[in-house]
């Protein structure tokens, strides 16, 4: 685990669960600090990026990207409005972390929405949560009003001149909202489908004006990377992977946990710090970064690092930060079904590889756990999962057939033994 | 998906103070105000959600109508929005609303046996009304508090790591 003075995103976390989430529990861990400084000395916005490029800050909410660099892709002296929106419609299977950010550590939040636009000149920010997450928006709408009465939001920032409003929107159920665009079109009162790309939001975003979108955790992280300096930040990590992470560890270990670790560490290490797999049993398989990233047997897992780099080498990805662990005994069949029905559920209709591909494998995942499969099922599914991964305009039609690819290629024997004998070759999780 | 980067308005003939109630549209109002002028329609998704807890929990299509009038919004637009989220209902509910994530992590670690149960001991399977009308048993899709699991929603909180006793014992206390 990071030590209590190099933690970034629960950076309050070790005060008292009672205040942990007020102004001035976040100004006694060095809160506001930075934005003040900004107001007082505006400092040239590119030289916060290259602090932002340095750090190897990448998003936080799947994809990796990094963040200095989304930044530097905004027309930030072009006259007209620009936004910044933060993408709190947290909701991939096994990630829970941002929920907490919002609950015990709301202010760096605003104050990373803060240094961001000015970053890349916007005076408005939107953070958009997801409906479920009540107690979150009361805790961030607690905050939001803390820190326009101690003026640190509003117009004439403590008479800078500088303007940053900033306000929640509250989404209302669906998974696909976590997509950038699909979440704009949420911002702007529509169903969430996913716009095609180009224009990127940088040209024409939220109102068709030019935005960046930012997960939780990365705008989180922002203060304390322009605090102790974007090498520092670096070094916590490794090259290309700055910074302690949050991970979420969930499924079948002793204590399912939300910890911030530097990237990089190794997963028994991770794996131990949630307790080890429960009920003593044997590490089955890892789904390392969120469900919508191929599975990676417990062996290879043993020996793989927690970074973005070393998973993608392991054959998966670090998505999100979710590392849903699956233990012995775990019939996979049963989970890919589960994952199907998911992406099937969430699908938003819009492309027809993916509104009827997530169908398809859905129906017939469902029927092979019946004990009804047929011996080409395997096939169909491979076929089914082919033809919806890159063609559709967003990535949830991959994120639908990845899955199914890397249980077929890692667990296909339960497959063949379920539809030969009707069965599950392990017993139910 | 939308080319458009102005809103589709359409300015209903009908007095605005006499849609909804004057509390509703003060607290529709508070939404409307954090967007532009001319994009009132991004206060869509509060208002249905403000509405619908007025309701009892779900919407129909005359209070949909009402926010469409409201905010100057094609009646289509709203039923688009209202038909797509997951969290507006269209028919009847209970008077609470009990939500059990199915996801992985609360599958894993046991959703399925609780859905059972509540089915054999309540007689209320997922997307069923209590004979009583006490509450409306729902599956949903990650709830995002995967740490806890399993998770379910009872109207507007969360309960984490909820066990058969705990239901019975969640669904006994409500009214």
């Amino acid at each position: 685990m990071v030590d209590h003075q190099d933690t970034v995103c629960f950076r309050t976390m070790r005060l008292r669960p009672k205040i942990r989430h007020t102004l001035k529990a976040y100004r006694s861990v060095g809160g506001y600090v930075q934005w003040e400084r900004i107001l007082r000395e505006k400092p040239s916005p590119e030289t916060l990026i290259e602090e932002i490029k340095l750090s190897a800050l990448r998003g936080r909410g799947g994809a990796g990207f990094p963040t200095g660099l989304k930044w530097s892709f905004m027309p930030r002296n072009k006259p007209g409005q620009k936004y910044i929106v933060c993408n709190s419609d947290e909701g991939e299977p096994g990630t829970c972390k941002d929920r907490d950010i919002m609950r015990y550590n709301p202010h760096q939040l605003i104050e990373g929405m803060a240094i961001a636009g000015y970053c890349i000149g916007a005076t408005v920010g939107y953070n958009y949560i997801r409906g479920e997450f009540y107690e979150p928006i009361d805790r961030f709408e607690e905050a939001l009003l803390e820190a326009y009465q101690a003026g640190l939001l509003g117009k004439d920032l403590q008479g800078s001149g500088i303007d940053f409003d900033l306000y929640t929107h509250l989404g209302a159920g669906a998974y696909i909202c976590g997509e950038e665009t699909a979440l704009l079109e949420s911002l702007e009162g529509k169903k969430g489908q996913p716009r095609f790309k180009p224009p990127f939001p940088a040209q024409a975003g939220l109102y068709g004006k030019p935005t960046t979108i930012n997960n939780t955790e990365s705008l989180a992280s922002v203060p304390v990377i322009l605090e102790k300096g974007g090498q520092w930040f670096l070094e916590q990590g490794r090259p290309n992977n700055g910074g302690p992470k949050l991970f979420s560890v969930t499924g079948h270990v002793n204590k399912p946990c939300n910890v911030e670790v530097p990237l990089g560490t190794p997963f028994r290490d991770l794996l131990a710090l949630a307790g080890g797999v429960s009920g003593g049993r044997r590490l089955k398989a890892v789904i390392p970064g969120g469900s919508s990233v191929p599975v990676v047997p417990g062996e290879v897992m043993m020996e793989t690092d927690m970074d973005y780099d070393s998973i993608a080498k392991a054959g998966s990805m670090l998505g999100s930060g979710a590392v849903i662990i699956m233990a012995e005994g775990t019939c996979m069949v049963k989970v890919l079904a589960n994952l199907a029905h998911f992406y099937a559920h969430e699908s938003c209709g819009q492309c027809t590889p993916c509104r009827e591909g997530t169908g398809w494998l859905e129906r017939v995942l469902e029927r092979i756990l019946h004990g009804q499969g047929r011996p080409s099922d395997l096939d169909l599914l491979d076929n089914v999962a082919g033809r919806i991964g890159g063609r559709t305009i967003c990535a949830l039609g991959d994120a639908a057939a990845m899955p199914v690819q890397s249980f077929l290629k890692h667990y296909r024997h339960e497959f063949e033994h379920l539809i030969e004998h009707g069965t599950p070759l392990v017993e139910a999780a | 998906m939308s080319f458009r980067t102005a809103p589709l308005a359409v300015v209903h003939d009908v007095d605005k103070s006499t849609l909804l109630t004057p509390e509703l549209r003060a607290e529709i109002d508070r939404h409307v105000g954090k967007y532009p002028p001319e994009w009132k329609q991004s206060a869509v998704m509060p208002a249905l959600t403000l509405v619908q807890e007025h309701n009892g929990g779900w919407l129909t299509q005359d209070l949909m109508d009402q926010v469409a009038a409201y905010l100057d919004m094609p009646e289509v637009a709203v039923y688009e929005v209202a038909t797509f989220y997951a969290m507006y209902d269209l028919e009847p509910v209970g008077r609470h609303k009990i939500c059990v994530c199915n996801s992985i992590s609360c599958m894993l670690g046991g959703a399925e046996a609780l859905l059972e149960h509540v089915e054999a001991r309540h007689g209320v399977a997922p997307g069923e009304t209590s004979k009583d009308g006490k509450f409306t048993l729902k599956e949903f899709e990650c709830l995002g508090a995967c740490r806890h699991a399993p998770v379910v929603m009872v109207d507007q909180e969360y309960h984490e790591c909820v066990t058969r006793d705990g239901i019975d014992k969640i669904i006994s206390k409500l009214d």
